[in-house]
């Protein structure tokens, strides 16, 4: 699955870095320890935590798209730093769970 | 192959900066095309580390050298110290306040994180004085 197969699947883009990038797996938390040392390379980080913090967490872990849950709202400075830095940020309403879900039984999608 | 050195300063207290050191030694990795295993275990290990002198410290200094054989990592800091280091070391011990917890931050995975992802680490603290982290990541294992 690519990153702009969420797109089709109902979530928001907030920013666009690179849509054709691969996601390979799920991840959810909103520890930025637990991210760090656990969320695998490429995959979707499905957190609360909208802030410069997290998108810091996902170019050094290598996430391919961060998605905030439960309609949460990112500040400015963390899309200017999306921005600078090329991390792909998407937003949905649905709750963790079912995002993670949603996206887990769609990852063989290949357009 | 010659040893190349970094150094970069990381500031106190400033949360919306804190891991541009880690990204600029990560972009740097990059470029001499080290092996991205080797980049995310360094990366882990910087992130963390800045963010605990940040968090911590008041700040502190991260030096890089790599070399044929490794990326070697120094962390100083002259903040308070830790008094009790294997205590810090266990998962999810943390004196982190409330308010740095809120941002994400202070899950007590810092320290653990860095020793599990690199092949030597070291970490030598003193009350008062400040606390130090040596770290290897060995290229070719
Ligand atoms: N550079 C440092 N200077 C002073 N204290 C530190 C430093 N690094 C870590 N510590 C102490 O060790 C504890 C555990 O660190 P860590 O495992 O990174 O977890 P966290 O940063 O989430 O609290 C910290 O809460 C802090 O008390
Ligand atoms: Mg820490």
């Amino acid at each position: 699955m690519k990153v702009k197969d969420l797109i089709n699947l109902g979530f928001e883009s907030v920013h666009e870095a690179d849509f054709e990038r691969d996601v390979i797996c799920v991840y959810c938390c909103d520890l930025l320890s637990w991210v760090m040392g656990r969320a695998p390379a490429d995959s979707a980080w499905i957190t609360v935590m909208g802030n410069m913090n997290a998108v810091a967490v996902s170019v050094l872990a290598d996430i391919a798209v961060i998605i905030l849950a439960e309609n949460m709202v990112i500040d400015d400075a963390a899309i200017a730093k999306a921005k600078e830095q090329g991390v792909n940020i998407l937003r949905t309403d649905k709750p963790a769970f079912e995002a993670a879900l949603l996206i887990h039984n769609n990852l063989d999608v290949d357009e | 192959m010659n040893v190349l050195e970094l150094h970069y300063d990381v500031p106190g207290d400033d949360f919306t900066r804190a891991g541009e050191a880690s990204s600029a030694i990560k972009n740097k990795l990059k470029q001499m095309g080290i092996s991205p295993n080797v980049i995310r275990n360094v990366a882990i290990a910087t992130y963390e580390g800045e963010i605990n002198m940040v968090i911590h410290a008041n700040g502190g200094t991260i030096d890089v050298a790599i070399d044929s054989d490794a990326v070697t990592l120094l962390l100083k800091d002259t903040g308070d110290g830790i008094p009790d280091v294997e205590l810090a070391m266990r998962e999810g011990y943390t004196t982190a306040k409330e308010e740095i917890r809120a941002l994400g931050f202070g899950a007590g995975m810092g320290l653990p994180n860095m020793k599990k992802y690199t092949d030597e680490f070291e970490l030598t603290s003193e009350v008062g004085k400040g606390t130090e982290v040596k770290m290897k990541v060995y290229l070719n294992k």
